[in-house]
Formats: structure tokens, sequence, C-alpha cells
């Protein structure tokens, strides 16, 4: 069965709808936070920033903002009714700097202003005194005051040291892993309006309304009920709008608090890079023994995560960061340390793949470091080291039930010609002085559920109307990645009408409360279930209610092609929705999920963390000018696992996304603080995701011709993050072509992401003199 | 006085115009058209394309730009075009509908840029010769991965669209200047030389905005107020390109855009350079003589252009001079302009059989990105030796700039490889690179010598550039 050629959808909606938007958004109708009407009170928002990475505030004197004209307020930390804190775990990230400043750019006061300009303008006049610290920038300068945002942790399998000491090789190299700035093309907003007696309602672009409710509610000291967030749509999230949109909705809301008004933050770009959190960039350690076949016997690594001034999610990202280290690979004697520095800049965060792609490259240099000291194909040496029987235990415990990588990636290696195309390219560097050209295929296998358990649950709400129209609420937010359309069509299917009967209506907390962040590649999952299991509950009330009236058994409803057949009779949907409305049956109902058979013992790092893993592979050739360091991506072949595909057009969409993007962060994207810690890349001029030239040439996805074996939503996957670390494959071939300059040299070129021209050049010198 | 054009085939006035406020801004804000976005506000990530028009014979010549660095007094006399302008009687036209079946948006935010730039491409707008690629390189998209947009603009290549009405009212509006005051801020937009010339004459402080592609910055990201501006962006009589067997002459209103075809003649590595400066947006207001008169160390035209031997005539009170293009850039931010002055025109000669011209810019993304390393080389080969040797690098010093002791090291040299290596050796003579965001020292010289062996290669006959190499 092929997940596109056998439909999920039988009857009256079909798989690939487009995005529920799509049609607003060409025309530029779709409805972002800035686009709403601005009521004619309304205030605008900028921070004073801080000058500084790390310093005592000693006076702030803001009497040139106050007077600037336009200025109707400013704020510092004394205003915070509540308490002064976006920080989604830890209780430590400041809305506005009170005593001290911890990252270049913190936020230190706040200015309200009835244009944006005069907030912008006035905002650069603050006098803030400083006694400023040395900072500590670097991991190297964190962990010498030991500087941490929390203690090291330890994951291991059997005896790494043993091992290690006994494999017939050993090896050991190190690998620098650059940070990524999500780059949504939406920036950072939050618009609060008031409402009657102390109520606040809030507009935001936030993956996690439910945590934007609960930091506004702490931030003034109201409760939760009290406050209210929507988000419609974001314009781009990527994990850049988990945590970081809080801030902005919490500036907001301040204001509006004080002063009664509306009051909108739009940040502006530069300011939004710098001030809100990035990728995690790592320093990386490694040693492995392996036997002459390559087979991996012992590996130990070490993660150095600049996790920046706060906690943040450092702690689930690091953990991610552990749980992949393995990837498709079983290492029978293993440890993986993790060190989470806390340093002077701005506290690193959530973004696609959330620590996981990190891991896994560091596990991909291993592969490719011990095909080159054995001469051998690396897909050789990752063939052999793949999980398998009796070889199927992860370093955290958890079997692995459900592996296909072996054959999904003998498959793509046929399907590629990887051997052939290997050899072709052996004959091309064979012949040009100047251009290599690399080859990879690499495995991604991500395990699907929020590591902390409880996040697994979700909630929504359904409501079928005595017209028959029905609409769909649920706690997942939209950003893009098709999670309306995926849900929408879920509760079609339950009712049997098209999809177009279906309005799914913008993400609110009073809607759907207490949800999790719209995160872990979760969404469907998740919310699907949920609209489901609400769906379902409507669906067998008026089946009851129908069978009575005709007398025949609930069962033998039946709901189909917009129609519902019923006692030898057929009446249109609408009609059994008036007819059960009419005999007072409920036609409202919530659903719930929570995510089965997922433990995990965060102290000993043992469990099972998730319900299911998600796999796929891709092969990348690449050509690289080894006189000025550039590259092409020159092919791309990618065969990919989304179980039963809810809508194969929008998982396509998200594997060809997500693939680019990780791409960007290995190749073209560098994020650079200098030593007063101040960020070098803060704009598109010097901060560069991919272009559409920057695209492979040809680029080739195929869908896993599989379902789920766990009963998710209609057996489908999760799709949002794992197609990001099939760029790994760019990044390996890369130094694959660097290692063609000196083919008889049995080593790794040492070759840094991202592998910029520079980062290229240097890789090449190093290979060189190695 | 009024900045008026034309919306949707009506006028559109606006009474008192901050003459720094953006079209952007305008448009979200006063017009409440929210369709065109925000990304950057600086140009580079093509969120806030918009085509503007004016009257070109009988039809109407469309060009992409960013709203977000386009000020308002530089629409005066023009058409506007928004993506709302598109879909007619609430139905999406041929591009759009193909794009909203093709998966071509998935957070949507960028999608109204792209949209505005393929309509563009597909109805003949400036640079529309270009591949899709091309035409997008100045949008970003972070969902998508681009593919669905590129197939999009690729099926729909070609769109009937008319401009009737908008020609009708351009031609109402006349084609006169305008000028005015926004509190005691002056600002001209003037429509012949003299009339630039007598401007210039009162207020010599003023500054000059051509495309506004760097000044634009100033105002969204420095938060400048900008005193007296004049907007020479619509000066008739320095828009002309005149094409000859001796070379190209660029009138000081010639925009990227416009002059990419003659510079491509003139030499096909010239025509790859400006493909890469910016993306479309940005060559669709920038001007080649802007890119010089800014001073940039970073221009991408500049080392080309000396390279190339390239003169600059300047215009001023006491009328013109024209001197070699090197010898405009003074130091770092400091130029050979007087006060009252202006740049007229740029001449670049068209190289000789004999002269072998290679150019190559550096940068960590090929497209729509400013670049790290740029040289540019021009060796007139006689009989296996070099008789003379023009080379010039941009990004390598304060100012762009030759490197006379690279060509003294080739100059009366036979063609080969020892003179190539005692050539990049002498760079180290020539430069002494800084380190910054986008290039270590020790990388710029690196890579400034690479170039070097880069043309010896290509020389050769042997593939040099990855965008040569099918995949």
């Amino acid at each position: 069965m092929n997940a596109e050629a056998a439909p999920l959808w039988p009857v009256a909606t079909k798989p690939s709808n487009p995005h529920d938007s799509a049609h607003l958004h060409v025309a530029g109708l779709a409805r972002y936070a800035d686009d709403e009407p601005e009521p004619a009170d309304m205030l605008h928002l900028a921070f004073g920033f801080s000058s500084e990475a790390r310093a005592r505030i000693t006076a702030i004197d803001l009497s040139e903002v106050r007077a600037f004209p336009g200025v109707v307020a400013v704020y510092t930390a004394a205003d915070i009714p509540g308490e002064n804190n976006v920080g989604p775990i830890a209780h430590d990230d400041r809305v506005l700097a009170d005593a001290e400043v911890i990252s270049h750019g913190q936020p230190v006061f706040l200015v309200a202003a009835t244009t944006r300009l005069a907030a912008r303008k006035a905002a650069r006049l603050g006098k803030v005194t400083y006694e400023p610290l040395p900072p500590m920038v670097t991991v190297d300068q964190a962990r010498a005051e030991n500087s941490r945002i929390e203690a090291d942790q330890r994951m291991a399998q059997g005896d790494a040291a043993a091992a290690l000491a006994t494999a017939p090789h050993r090896l050991a190299g190190t690998l620098r892993i650059g940070a990524q700035d999500h780059f949504y093309l939406e920036g950072q907003i939050g618009l609060a309006r008031p409402g009657e007696d102390g109520q606040i309602h809030i507009v935001s672009s936030s993956q996690h309304p439910s945590e934007v409710q609960h930091l506004v509610a702490h931030l003034l000291n109201k409760p939760s009920a009290d406050v209210t967030v929507e988000v419609r749509r974001m314009g781009g999230a990527f994990g850049g709008k988990e945590s970081q949109a809080a801030l902005f909705a919490a500036a907001a809301a301040l204001v509006t608090h004080h002063t009664g008004r509306p009051a909108k933050f739009r940040c502006d770009r530069d300011d939004d890079m710098i001030v809100t959190g990035k990728r995690h960039d790592f320093e990386v350690a490694y040693e492995a023994g392996h036997d002459d076949e390559g087979r991996l016997l012992a590996v130990k690594l070490r993660f150095s995560a600049r996790c920046g001034a706060t906690m943040d999610l450092s702690p689930g990202i690091n953990d991610r960061t552990m749980f992949h280290a393995d990837n498709c690979y079983f290492l029978p004697d293993v440890e993986i340390l993790s060190e989470r520095l806390k340093t002077n800049t701005v506290s690193a965060t959530a973004f696609r793949g959330f620590g996981g792609p990190q891991g896994m490259l560091a596990i991909e240099r291993v592969c490719d470091h011990v095909a080159a000291r054995l001469g051998l194909d690396p897909l050789a040496v990752r063939a052999r080291n793949l999980y398998g029987r009796g070889r199927d235990v992860t370093p955290y415990g958890m079997p692995v039930e459900d592996n296909i990588a072996p054959q999904l990636i003998a498959r793509l290696r046929e399907t590629s010609d990887y051997d052939a195309r290997r050899s072709a390219i052996a004959a091309f560097n064979a012949t040009n002085p100047v251009l290599k050209k690399g080859i990879a295929l690499t495995p991604v296998k991500f395990g699907i559920s929020f590591t902390t358990t409880h996040l697994n649950q979700a909630g929504a709400l359904v409501h079928v109307y005595a017209d028959g129209s029905i609409q769909v609420n649920h706690g997942g937010t939209e950003m893009g990645q098709g999670l309306y359309i995926k849900v929408a069509q879920i509760v079609a299917d339950a009712f049997g009408v098209p999809v177009g009967q279906v309005r799914i209506t913008a993400t609110r907390t009073d809607k759907v409360p207490n949800t999790s962040a719209t995160a872990a590649s979760s969404g469907a999952d998740l919310n699907g279930m949920a609209a489901h299991n609400a769906a379902m509950a409507i669906r067998d009330r008026m089946a009851a209610f129908l069978a009575g009236a005709y007398g025949c058994a609930p069962d033998e409803v039946r709901f189909a092609r917009g129609e519902v057949v019923v006692g030898g009779e057929t009446i249109a949907f609408g009609d059994a929705a008036r007819r059960a409305h009419l005999g007072r049956i409920s036609l409202s109902s919530t659903g719930f999920y929570a995510t089965p058979d997922i433990a995990y013992d965060r102290p000993s790092h043992k469990g099972r963390p998730f319900y299911y893993f998600a796999y796929g592979a891709a092969v990348s050739e690449v050509v690289v000018d080894t006189l000025t360091g550039e590259h092409k991506v020159l092919a791309v072949d990618i065969l990919h696992d989304v179980g039963r595909s809810l809508n194969p057009a929008i998982d396509r969409g998200q594997i060809e996304g997500g693939f680019v993007q990780g791409q960007g962060w290995l190749t073209t994207e560098v994020v650079e603080w200098d030593a007063k810690g101040r960020l070098l890349n803060h704009s598109p001029a010097t901060y560069k995701i991919p272009t559409a030239s920057d695209r492979p040439k040809r680029l080739r996805i195929d869908l896993w011709d599989g379902e789920n074996l766990k009963p998710t939503i209609h057996r489908s996957k999760a799709v949002g993050e794992p197609p990001l670390m099939l760029a790994n494959s760019v990044f390996c071939a890369i130094s694959a072509a660097i290692a063609a300059t000196t083919p008889d040299k049995a080593d790794l070129p040492p070759l840094d992401a991202p592998a910029t021209p520079e980062a290229v050049l240097r890789a090449i010198a190093g290979h060189r003199a190695a | 006085m009024a900045v008026r054009f034309v919306l949707d085939g009506q006028v559109v006035e606006i009474a008192e115009p901050d003459p720094t406020g953006t079209v952007l801004d305008y448009l979200r804000g006063a017009l409440r058209r929210t369709g065109t976005k925000e990304g950057c506000a600086e140009g580079d990530c093509g969120a806030c394309t918009v085509l503007v028009g004016e009257a070109a014979g009988e039809c109407v010549a469309w060009r992409a730009v960013n709203a977000c660095i386009l000020f308002l007094p530089m629409i005066h006399g023009k058409a506007l075009m928004t993506v709302e302008s598109l879909a007619q009687g609430g139905e999406l036209n041929p591009l759009q509908a193909c794009m909203a079946g093709n998966g071509a948006s998935q957070c949507g935010f960028c999608t109204p840029g792209f949209v505005m730039s393929l309509h563009g491409r597909a109805i003949g707008a400036l640079g529309s010769e270009l591949p899709v690629a091309d035409v997008i390189a100045g949008n970003l998209c972070r969902c998508t991965g681009y593919g669905p947009i590129v197939e999009a603009g690729e099926k729909v290549a070609c769109l009937a669209q008319d401009d009737s009405a908008t020609l009708a009212a351009l031609r109402a509006l006349g084609a006169d200047g305008a000028s005015g005051t926004f509190g005691d801020r002056l600002w001209f937009a003037p429509r012949s030389s003299d009339e630039l010339a007598a401007v210039l004459a009162e207020y010599p402080q003023a500054r000059i905005v051509a495309g506004a592609t760097d000044v634009g910055l100033w105002v969204t990201k420095g938060l400048r107020d900008l005193d007296t501006l004049v907007f020479i962006g619509d000066v008739a009589d320095l828009k002309a390109i005149e094409e000859s067997d001796a070379g190209v002459r660029l009138g000081a209103g010639v925009r990227y855009a416009e002059a990419h075809p003659a510079l491509s003649r003139l030499h096909p590595d010239l025509g790859e350079l400006v493909r890469r400066i910016g993306g479309l947006q940005v060559r669709n207001s920038a001007t080649v003589c802007g890119n010089i008169a800014n001073g940039s160390p970073i221009g991408d035209g500049p080392p080309a252009l000396i390279a190339l031997g390239a003169e600059l005539t300047l215009r001023g009170l006491e009328g013109r001079r024209t001197i070699a293009l090197e010898d405009y850039f003074l130091n770092y931010g400091k130029q050979d302009r007087r006060a009252g002055e202006f740049v007229e025109s740029a001449f670049v000669p068209r190289p000789d059989a004999a002269t072998r011209v290679h150019i190559s810019k550096l940068s960590r993304r090929f497209d729509s990105d400013i670049t790290a390393v740029l040289g540019a080389f021009a060796l007139t080969v006689d009989q296996g030796t070099i008789v003379a040797a023009r080379v010039a690098f941009g990004g390598m010093a304060a100012t762009p700039r030759r490197a006379p002791a690279c060509e003294a090291a080739l100059i009366g040299q036979p063609f080969e490889e020892t003179t190539i290596a005692s050539a990049a050796a002498a760079l180290g003579e020539d430069f002494a690179p800084l380190t910054d965001v986008r290039g270590s020292a020790a990388y710029r010289i690196e890579a400034a010598r690479a170039l070097l062996w880069r043309l010896w290669h290509r020389e050769q006959g042997v593939p040099v550039s990855v965008l040569e190499i099918a995949g």
C-alpha cells in the first residue's frame, strides 16, 4: 500500500486538500496579528535594551524618553504588579531587567507611545548606567565559572570506558555545531485589549497560548480566567514562538493593564533577532571504538551546549540531544554526557528538532570518521551499525520496536542509484583539480512525544450546528504546518461530510483550556485525536437518537457522503443535525486525548519517552569549490516515513521545507557573538537563510509506504521536525567532497557546521595538514 | 505639495507626505491594505513586494520593488499594484489559484510578496526575462523550501493584464515633478537634471536619493530624521543607457535591472555579477551610479567597473568633470564629490578581444547576499605575455580599489602558473583586510588569492564554479 495511492479519505473528502488558508494567503487576506484593525487609542511599544551582556544596573534615567513627543508611558520592572517572569520552566526570564542584566539586548524598560516610530525612537534615549562584569560568552568561559542552567546529565548503557579500552580500533574527534535563528517571516508580536472588570484579551503570535495566558495572569496578579489568549495563525514559528512569544504579549498586557488602552508590540526584525533565542550551538567531543568492519563497540559523547542566560526550555532540548545521539544505530556500550552551560548570551530556545539534530549530526560524524579510518563507504558503516534483532535497545533503555530503517535505507540506496553515483563522483573528482563532489546517505530516526510526559495531552471542542455545519476548535496552533486542515479532515471524516463543511476557528484559551505548546511534531497526533474523539462523541449521540427514531441499532446508522443512512432511509447530514437538535440532543462535545504507553525516569535517563519513532533517509550530492570554499547542493533523494499520511501534499511540504531549513542550518546560516556578547548576525543582511536557488537542483521526495504500528490518528505519523535532520546528508556530503582533495588520507576533514565557504576552506587546510 | 499616485486605476493623493514615510507603512496604515507584509524593513526578504508602474508609450512598465524602503515621494506620478489588486471580483487570478492549489504557501506570510514578484514576471515587468528562481531571489520563504513556488511561477509564466484604466489615470496625473515641506524638512522630486542642478545649487548639502535601497535603512533601522532630500529616480535625462562599440554609458538614474542587458553584453561575467546584486526588487530600485556614489567598500559594481576602466562624470556648480572611477573613492566614507555636485553618469569601456575579463563575487549565499570578497580582473595577453592588467577588489579595503602590486606582478610576465603564484603573493602587499561578520581577514586574503587561481584554471578550460556543474 502506498500512502498516496491508497488515501485515507474514502468518502467525501480528498486527502491532499490544500492548506485551509491557501486561498487567503495568496490574496493577502489571511489575517495575522499585525493585520487586526487598530483601535484609535492603541498604543505602540518598544523596549529599551541593555547595551551590556553582564552588568549591574546602577541607575536608570528615563527623563528624555518620557519627554519624547508621542510617549504616553514608560515602565520598568518596578511597574510590574505580579511576577516579573516569562520563563517557561524556571522563573528566571525577566520581562524587564531589575537589578542586573544577563545578556546583551535584554529589555530594561518599556515605552508606550502613540506611534510605533515614536516608541522606537524614544526607546533609544534611555540612559542606563551599568557596572559591567566580564561576560561569559563561550562555553569555555561558562565552564570556568561553573555556570550551568542545571547539573550535567549522563545517559549510559554498559561500560563505555571498558569497551573503549578493549576495542581493536579507537578514534576521537570534535565538532562544533552552530546555532540557528528561526527567521520566521512574521516577527514577534503581541497585542492586548482591555475587557470589562479587569479582563484582558491578547492576540499573540504564539505556539503556546496557554502559557502566555498563565504568564500574563501571574504578571498582572490575575486569575487565568481573566486572561484570554487567541492565535489564529502565525507567520512561521519553528519553535521560536514556543516560549519566546510570551515576552511581547506580556509587555502589551502590562501596558493595557496600566493604561486601560489597547497596546501592540510588533518587534523590529533586528531587535527580534537580538532579543529572542535561537537553536543551541554545541561543542561536541567524541571517542569511539570499533572493529575491522566498522561496527561501533564503544561510544563516548560529550555535548556542551551554550544555553544562554536563562533556563528557558534548555533541559528538555539537551535531553533530546542525548535521546538522538544514537540516531538509527545500536551503541552497545555508550556514555552520553551533556553539559548545559549558562552564558551571557540570549537564552537558546526550541527550534524544530529541539536538540535532536545536534545529537544526530554528532553520531553521523562518528560513522563518517570510522569509515574514513577504514577506507570504507560510510554507508556500509552506517548499515552495519543499524538497530536490528538482538541489537535493539537504545541508550535510554527503550526497545526499538518499529525499526524500518534498514529496509528504508536499502530502498533509497536503490532508487537513488547511490552506488553508481558514488563511482561517477570518484571519476569526476579524479579529473577536476578545482571542484570536488561528494555524496552521502544519512538516515533519521526521531522519537515522537514530548519527553516531558505530562505534556502529551490535548483537548478539542466540536460543535455541530442545526444546519449541519460544523465548527472545530482545538488546542493546537497553526504556524503554516497544515494542522488546521488535517484536523478539519479528521472531523469531516468522522461525520462523513466534505471538509468544506467544517469551519476550523482560531485557537483560544477560552475554548480549550490548559493546552500544551504546539511543538514536538505532536500537533496532529494529539489534537487530531482529541478532535476525533469529540466528533465521535457527537456522532454517537446522533446515531443513538436516529436509531431510536427509526427503530434500528445505533451501529446501523451510517455517516457518509454528506448524508446519514438510517433505517433504510437516506437523509442529508443537515437534516440529521436539525432532527437531533429538535430531539434535544447535545450537538457539542469536548474531546480529550492523552498519549498512552509512555513513561520516563529522568534521574536515571531510562524509560520509554517516545510513543513511536518516525524514520526517513536522504541522499545528497554536492559539489565543492576547493579554491573558494563555495558549494552547491546538486541532487537530493528523500524517502520519508509519515505512516499513513493524513494529507500527502501537506506532508510533502513539511518534508521539503524541513530539509531546506536544515540545509540552511548546516551551510549558510551563521550566528556569532563577539567577545562582549553582542550578536553579530541580526538581520537578513548578515543572516542568510536559503533562497530559491539554494534549493537542490534536483529534489525528489517519496513517502514510505507503511503505516504506524501504533494506533495513532488514522495510523499516521508526525512530520513536523524529522525531515529537518535529513539535511545531515548535505553536511556529510560536503565533508566527503573535502576529503576528496586528499583521497589517500584515512581521516575525516575537520569540518564544523555551518559549512560556510570559510569553514570549508579551513577544513580543507586542516585535512591537508593533518 | 501632495504626492499623487494611481492605485487600481484610481488616483490617491497624500496631502502632506512625510518624505521618509514608507509606502509599506502607508499601505498598511492609511489604506488598510494589510496584504503587503513587513518581514525585515530593509529590503532583504521581499514580503513587502509591490509593483510600481510608469506610462511607457501605450503600456505601463511595471517593476517589483520593496515597499518597506520605498519613500512616498518616489511613487509620485506612478502607479502602484498590491496583492489586493489581483483578485478581481473575489476570484483569484490564475497565478494565485495555481499557488494555492500547489502547496506554495505554508504559513503564508511571505506569500503575497512571492505572488507579486511572480505576477510581475508573468506580465512582463522589468527583469521578467530571468528564470523564476532569479525573479524570486529577493523573496525569502522559511517554510516551503521553494519548490512549489517555483513550479507555480513556471506554470503561470504569462498573464494578460488590462492596464488601460491605469494608463489613463497616469496620463491624467502628468509627468510633473514635486516638492514639499514636512515640518521643517524639505524634499524635491525634480524631473530634469537642470532642475536637479538648481536644487543642489540652492541646497548643496541636500541628500541625493536614487533608489533608496541604502538610504532607506538609515530611516527604518537607523531611525534617522533626514533633512533636505532630493529624489533623482525620475530625472528624465539621467535615465539614458547609451550602448556603443566603445562601451556603455549609464545615466545616474539607470537602475541595475535596466542596465543588466547592456552590461551583460559588455561582458558575461558582468551580467552574472549584476544578477547576483541584491534581489530583483533591489535591482529594480537601486541605480548603478548610486552604488558608486554612496562609496560603500562592499558595493558590487565599483570593483568590476574599475577593472574595466570605467569613468565617472560629475556635474556641479562649475560644470562637469570626468574622473577615473577608482579616483572617486578617497577613503572610507569619503568620496571625491563636492558640495552641490552630483554623479551624472558612468561610462564603462567595452573590453577588446585580447583582454580576458574575470569577475567573481564571493558571499555565503549565492543570491541576494552582500559580498565578502569581489575580485575583478582585466588582463590583456599578447603572444603569451600579459601586457596590461587591471585588478580591483571589493571587501578587501576601506574602499573598492585596485591592487597595484598584484598588477605589477602580472604585467610583462608570461601568462603561466608561476606568474599567477607571484601575483597571488603580491596581494599581501596590496591589502590588509579586516575581519568582520562576512569573513575573517585570513579568509579574505586566501579567497582573493584563490580568485587569481580560479582565473588561471578557467583560462585552461577547467570548470571552476560550482554553478556550472549539473547534478
